[in-house]
């Protein structure tokens, strides 16, 4: 992903490819939820992306700042759980701080104040087995200038490597040492969302 | 109304009521109060719209006191303050409370005619810090 190729990137296609791989992903998501959470996390997020993507059209055709916080705004209103905040925010603060034709210094700075959105959101910080330990590594992979390919590796390495945390914010942090083991839904919901938008632009 | 209001959010439409029917019985109609819970598709969650509502509802110039229950019905209601948007955010306060004993309490307290500050203080001395 160079500077030259951000603003070519066809938003609606990031829409449409997002939504997909969450929905084509959903049961995997709730089986993950069900171990250590309440188990609702791949419908919640389904339901979430269904309206995104019943809409893709509508928010493609805002400038990209724009699009972003309508589709925060879509997620707080139909994901629900603790995932409609924390989702809708990330998306939300991206929008803010995302300039219309971002090069790669841009979307690094609007990462990061997105994450920090998210982080004061839950209440939470990288570590916790939550979104965080994947949208963290992303930001360093950002910053350094890593391609599409090396980024989405990262973000599934990042997601493989919450199994063996503790959690400690969340539902799933009621059951103590017995979150160990299982991967976080969440981490691997921004996994499986980092991939999509890395293809899509890799195949741009 | 000049007194607090008090809004409930359960992850269970259903504790959410109870509670409400509690404040009702032993504080009385000095209060502006609203429930909600629930995810909006039938199943236990809470739903941001939902939140905003009932702080629609409940609401009143000397502030709005919400009472939660567990994570998301906390981090649902902090959204909702935020997309309420100020001037009236300024005047809603999420308390770190048990949600029966901390609506009742609240609600007493702002029967009285007592400050949001006030109030809030009252349901967080419920809460073993």
């Amino acid at each position: 992903m160079s500077a030259e190729t951000m603003d070519k990137v066809d938003l609606r296609a990031l829409i449409i490819a997002t939504a997909d791989t969450i929905v084509a992903h959903a049961e995997e998501l709730t089986a993950l939820d069900q171990a250590i959470g309440d188990g609702d996390h791949g419908l919640n997020m389904k339901r979430g992306f269904e309206a995104v993507r019943t809409e893709a059209d509508a928010f493609a055709a805002k400038p990209l700042p724009e699009a972003l916080k309508a589709i925060g705004t879509k997620l707080v209103m139909t994901v629900g759980g603790a995932s409609g905040p924390l989702f809708g925010t990330l998306f939300m603060a991206l929008g803010k701080e995302i300039s219309a034709e971002p090069d790669r210094a841009n979307l690094a700075a609007a990462f990061g104040k997105a994450i920090e959105a998210v982080a004061a959101r839950g209440k939470s910080q990288a570590g916790q087995k939550t979104m965080l330990d994947v949208l963290q590594p992303v930001h360093e992979a950002l910053l350094q200038g890593k391609t599409a390919a090396e980024i989405t590796d990262v973000a599934g390495r990042a997601a493989d490597a919450t199994v063996p945390m503790k959690a400690l914010r969340g539902r799933a942090s009621f059951l103590g040492d017995r979150s160990i083991g299982h991967m976080d839904p969440g981490a691997r919901s921004v996994a499986l969302l980092m991939r999509a938008v890395a293809e899509t632009i890799e195949g741009h | 109304m000049s007194n607090v209001g008090i809004v409930i959010v359960s992850h269970s439409p259903l504790v959410a009521e109870g509670t409400a029917d509690m404040v009702r019985q032993m504080v009385g109609d000095e209060v502006p109060l609203a429930w909600c819970g629930g995810n909006g598709h039938g199943g236990l969650g809470t739903d941001v719209e939902a939140i905003m509502g009932a702080i629609d509802k409940a609401w009143s110039e000397a502030g709005v006191a919400i009472l939660v229950d567990l994570g998301g019905a906390e981090t649902n209601s902090e959204m909702a303050v935020e997309m309420i948007g100020e001037p009236r955010a300024q005047k809603i306060i999420v308390c770190n409370a048990p949600i029966v004993e901390g609506a009742v309490m609240a609600a007493t307290e702002a029967s009285g005619g007592a400050s949001l500050r006030e109030v809030v203080a009252t349901a967080h001395e419920l809460s073993p810090s």
